[in-house]
Formats: structure tokens, sequence, C-alpha cells
């Protein structure tokens, strides 16, 4: 579904991402570990396509698709979801209103009719048991005034709404507490199926308890310099990222 | 050689002509208070005459173009009822009043309130019949000495509507003044003057909208007096909607009792040349003001807010919205002036002015003046000039809505946030549907 090869980008004059290879199958869920300013972020953002990051090598495919040549919103069309680490406030932007708008500029771009206020409100009714999202939160200002746990359930329910084939879920996990936690993980885990795939991108292993990677792959220095299952979060926690560091700095 | 402004004297000196003229057809009428008030305003425009770009306060606000152009003063208008399609907000209810190049035209509106609950009379009517309310009341508030226009309105100004709501009275319905420039066949200009008093604990919502008819250009120098006693509320909305070949100077002045609540809200959605002027005096102790403002200038629209807001008693709160949405070679002004007078102890007074600017022909003046005498208060201001907030637009983007598309979204939700202050759904509704179709959603 998705194949990184060799890919690089910088912000400014700051090279960031040194030559990543990933190649995520239908169906997988991938975590990418790493210690914090290892890329992992950035890798996040040059896939969804923000425009600050400039790629300055390799390439990406999305289903036959070179994906760098797409604009942000195509991407999200051709299937491309990224919960964001610190989904944006934006008053007067409705959940409700703005979903709609988007659900429905992606099924024009598919082809498909749009949804009219009657099926989208059961669709909506439906999706928000994912993620136990009240609806008086989504008739407010998007995340205005939101919670931690409330903008990222809130980031899970528009997954759940948009159906992508690849979601790419940025530190979902910060700033949570264990129920949220559990309640995102959860919504995360009814989507899973053997269609959709999932990048799970994090710092702690505790995440991938609740949602239990197929691969774990270590980023350092904008490279995948280990690539694992489970068991290699696992000993991530135990034993940190120092060990990484330290076999990188022999191997340079 | 013609002086660079031999044409403000020119329109200065045959407005002024035209006054006397008048004034010789005016018998015993010559001698009354009434006219006596007139006479020493026009004087005071002659004196004045009018702004130049030198004047402090119309530093950003050229008016050379339009004193170029001839404006008849006393056009009739042939507007039917038909004419009006095109002008009408849908779903209007309540009290609607047209005005016709600044004439009540009574065959077009409808009054429905019961008069035990508010008056509302065309000016004309109450300066014929009723000469002590207009001694007491008319040009009581609305000081003309310093400024030319209120000064010009004062002289001339002969209809508009006159509104008194009793004491202890709420009015039911909203009351809708519609002026309606007509200058289908040539340039026109009015003057309407608008009188309103709200007795104590009383309550009114009422609405000014500015539309223009035709291509000429049109002139509308508009004053409006609002006095509100003790305990009372208004909430008043001034809409405008005009031609770009509209010229509109106009100037609201509130006075305010004790415990009196006035919530202004000012949207230009269209309009060649605007400048407005919100005066509000706190002439009372626990009163609350709330003055909101949107702007929406592109192409070679001007639009200038200027506010006051006059705090000279303590214990008040004002606090101040306006928000710019700039575009193609639009320009906006705002100043906002505060004062807090040595006795408004415990004053709160807030300002803020928030600013979007799309294209690089575009610009924003603000200048914030902030006087304050007394040493108890708290006030604050700020101000904003910026592009859209880039990174909302690239959350937008990333759930599949196309950029061009975001964009509007983002100014209507920045827009949405005055326009959602007001009370009168129709009139809320409309203007909904003007900003987004201005906006391009």
């Amino acid at each position: 579904m998705l194949t990184i090869s060799n890919l690089q980008a910088s912000i400014g004059d700051k090279q960031i991402l040194n030559g990543i290879n990933l190649t995520v199958k239908a169906g997988e869920v991938h975590a990418i570990m790493g210690p914090n300013g290892s890329g992992k972020s950035t890798l996040a953002s040059v896939l969804a396509g923000r425009e600050d990051y400039t790629v300055t090598g390799g390439s990406v495919d999305f289903d036959g698709q070179d994906l760098l040549e797409l604009s942000p919103e195509s991407r999200a069309a051709e299937g491309i979801f990224l919960a964001f680490q610190y989904p944006i406030e934006i008053p007067g932007v409705s959940t409700t209103n703005f979903l709609k708008t988007a659900l429905n500029e992606i099924r024009k771009y598919r082809g498909q009719d749009p949804l009219d206020a009657v099926q989208f409100l059961k669709l909506m009714k439906e999706r928000m048991k994912f993620v136990n999202i009240d609806q008086s939160l989504l008739s407010r200002s998007l995340n205005e005034g939101f919670s931690g746990g409330e903008k990222k359930r809130n980031e899970i329910f528009q997954m759940a709404m948009l159906e992508p084939k690849l979601a790419i879920l940025d530190e979902t996990d910060s700033g949570l507490d264990i129920d949220a936690l559990r309640i995102v993980a959860e919504g995360v885990n009814k989507l899973r199926s053997p269609e959709r795939s999932t990048v799970v991108i994090t710092h702690y292993q505790r995440l991938l308890d609740f949602i239990v990677p197929d691969y774990v792959h270590v980023l350092y220095k904008g490279r995948i310099v280990k690539s694992g299952t489970k068991e290699l979060a696992m000993e991530l926690e135990e034993k940190g990222y120092d060990w990484i560091k330290a076999e990188n700095a022999e191997v340079a | 050689m013609t002086p660079i402004n031999q044409h403000y004297t020119d329109f200065k000196n045959r407005l002024v002509t035209a006054f006397r003229a008048n004034e010789e057809r005016l018998n015993g009428e010559s001698k009354t208070s009434l006219h006596q008030l007139r006479r020493s305003a026009l004087q005071t425009f002659e004196r004045l005459g009018f702004p130049t770009i030198k004047h402090e306060e119309w530093k950003y606000s050229n008016l050379s173009s339009m004193l170029k152009e001839p404006f008849d003063f006393d056009a009739d208008s042939t507007l039917a009822v038909s004419d009006l399609d095109e002008l009408r907000i849908p779903n209007l209810t309540g009290n609607v009043l047209y005005f016709v190049n600044g004439h009540y035209r009574p065959d077009l509106s409808r009054i429905v309130s019961p008069e035990t609950e508010v008056q509302i009379k065309p000016l004309a009517d109450v300066i014929q019949t009723e000469s002590e309310t207009i001694g007491t009341h008319f040009a009581r508030y609305a000081d003309f000495q310093d400024n030319a226009f209120t000064a010009l309105n004062t002289a001339f100004a002969g209809d508009g509507v006159f509104i008194r709501v009793p004491d202890g009275k709420t009015v039911a319905e909203p009351v809708i003044l519609r002026f309606i420039t007509d200058a289908r066949t040539k340039n026109v200009a009015a003057q309407p003057r608008n009188l309103i008093v709200v007795g104590r604990n009383a309550e009114i919502k009422l609405a000014e909208s500015y539309r223009t008819l035709g291509e000429h250009a049109a002139l509308v120098n508009t004053v409006t007096e609002i006095s509100i006693a003790r305990d009372a509320r208004v909430e008043y909305y001034k809409v405008q909607d005009e031609s770009q070949r509209a010229y509109h100077i106009g100037t609201t002045q509130v006075n305010q009792s004790d415990k009196s609540h006035f919530h202004g809200t000012t949207v230009t959605v269209n309009g060649g040349f605007v400048r407005n002027d919100l005066n509000i005096t706190l002439d009372g102790q626990y009163c609350e003001a709330f003055l909101n403002g949107l702007y929406l200038p592109n192409g070679r629209e001007h639009v200038d807010n200027h506010t006051l807001v006059d705090h000279a008693q303590p214990n008040s709160y004002s606090n101040e919205l306006y928000k710019g949405i700039l575009n193609g070679n639009g320009t906006g002004v705002f100043n906002g002036k505060i004062y807090v007078r040595p006795d408004a102890q415990k004053t709160n007074a807030f300002q803020s002015c928030k600013n979007v600017v799309l294209s690089p022909g575009a610009s924003m003046n603000t200048k914030p003046q902030l006087e304050i005498y007394a040493d108890d208060v708290k006030c604050s201001h700020g101000t904003t000039t910026g592009k859209l907030n880039e990174e909302a637009l690239f959350y937008l983007q990333s759930r599949g809505i196309p950029k061009d598309q975001a964009k509007t979204l983002l100014m209507y939700a920045f827009a949405e946030e005055v326009i959602s202050q007001i009370q009168i759904a129709p009139i809320r509704d409309y203007l909904s549907a003007a900003v987004a179709a201005k906006l391009g959603a």
C-alpha cells in the first residue's frame, strides 16, 4: 500500500529525514518509535503534505501513485489520514460542518454522491460511539476549549468518519491519561481491517499495549535504524533509547 | 491657477447657497428655535469645511473624489414596490420602514407595533407637530461643533425616523429601517436623520440597512442619535450593502444613563467609500456597551470605522471587537478612542481589532487611542493584522477540503464571530449569506 524509498526532507536549511525506507502492506499496523528530534513528526507531516517541509530526495508510492505529487487535500481523498499531535483550534468552524464539507469533498473526488444531512447525521451518530464523543462537543467550534483528551478523541472520530486507507497517528498518546488513552486506542482498534493500514508514531511503548503493532521501527537521526516486532517496543521501554544512540554512534 | 482644494470649497459653497435659498422661502418658521439651531449648524459647517487628509481624523480617508461629483440633494424617487424585489431581506418580520433618498415612504413601509409599546414616526412629522420633543432631543446628543458632516446633516436633515419607547416597555418586534439611495438616473445625495429615545427600563432591537440602486454616484450623510435612559437595553445594527460608487458618511451617537445596556454591531458588506463614526457616551454608572464591527473591503473599496467610548462616570464596562478581511486593493481604517475621565474609577474598557489581509494590494491602518485619566481602571487594547492561519489551512486541507474552499471556510468563520452577535434572525441570516457571497463561498 505504502512504499517509502530513501525519503529525504528538510525544513529551512536543516536536513531532518536522511533516507527512510519503509513498506506498509494493507491491514498492517506499524509503529515508529524514536527519541525526541529523530524525525518522527516530520515523517508524518511529509506524508500528509505539509508545505513547510521540502522533500530533497527519494519517493513515496501510495497504491501505485506518486504521493509526493499530490496536494494535501488529494492525499486525503486518496485515503491518507493524519491524526495530529497538536490538533489546531479553529474558532467559528464546527466539527460537524467542517466534517460534512470534508466528507463530501472526498466523496466528490471519488465520484460518489454527496451525503445529505440525514445520511450524514446517521453516519455521525454511529461513529461517535467509536470514541464515545458527545454531540454537543461536535457542534462547538473545532477543538476550541477542548481538553487534550477531547481533541485526540475528535481526531479519531474524524478518522472514523473519513474511513482512510492509511491512518498516521502522530503521538496520539501525548498528553492523555490512561482512561483517555484506552478510549482513543479502542477507537483505532475498531477501525482496524484487512484493507486499512495504520502507522502509529509514538515515543512510548504505552500506546502499543492497546494498539498492538505488527512491526516496530526505530527512527534515529532521520533513518530507520532498527526494525522488529512488538518485542522491540518492550525492549525500548525497558532499556530506553540510549543503547540505540550508542549503537549508532559506533556505526558512525 | 485652480487651488488643489477648489472642489472642496465649491461643493461647500453650493450647499451654503442652497441653505440660504431655502431660508428665504420660509416665513415665520425661520424664527423657531429649530431653525436657529440649523442656522448655527450651517455656520459651523461653513467654518469647518470638508476635512482634507491633513485633518487627523481623516488622514486615511480622502474625500476629494466625492467632492468632484455633482449630487442632487433634492432628488425625487419613483421607486415602486416592484423595485424593492432585488433589495428584499428574506423573512423580515416586524416594523419595516423605507426611506428613499432620505424621505419616508409610507406606501412601502409597515408599522406593526402598537403605539402604547413604541412610537415610530417619520421625523418630518415630528418636526412639524412636536416642537417640544425636537427641542428636548434633536441635536442634543450628536455634537456638530467639530464634525462638518454632522453639522451639514443637522442644517439640512428633514426626515428619517423618530422612535420613542416609553418607560418600562419592551418592543416585541424589531424595527428595521431601510435607507435606499435611488441612483438609477443621476447622482443622488441623501441626509437621513434618526432620533431614538428609549425610556427607563425599556428595551428595543433596531437595525439600519443601507442599500443603493443604480450605477450613478450616491452620497449618504446620515446621523443617528440614541438616548438610553437608566436600566434600558438597546440592540442596534448598522448594515451597509452599498454600491461601488456610493459614499457613506455616518455618525451614530449613543448616550447611556445608569445601568443601561447598549450593543452595537456595524457590518459593511459592500460600499465604495465608507466612513462610520460610532460614539458612545457612558454618562451613567454600571453601564455596559458592546461595539462590534465587520468590514470586507476588496476591489477599490475603502472602509473607515472610527469609534469613541467616553467613560464619563465610574463603574461602567465597555468591550469592542472589530474585524476586517481585506482583499484586492481594498483599504481599511480602524480608529478606536477610549476616554476614561478622572471620575470614571473602576472602569473596565476593552478593545480589539483583528484583520486578515489577503492580497499585497490591500492595506489596513489601525490606531487605538486610549486616554485614561483615572487610576483605578482595567483597560486593554490589541490589534492584529496578518495573513490567514496557515496551520488551520493545512488542517482543513489534510481532511480533504480543497485549499480555496478551506480559505473561504476560515474567512467565513472569522467573520461569523461578529455576525453571530446579531439578534434579529432575518438580518443575521441575510448577512451570513451576503458575507459568504462576498468571500466567494
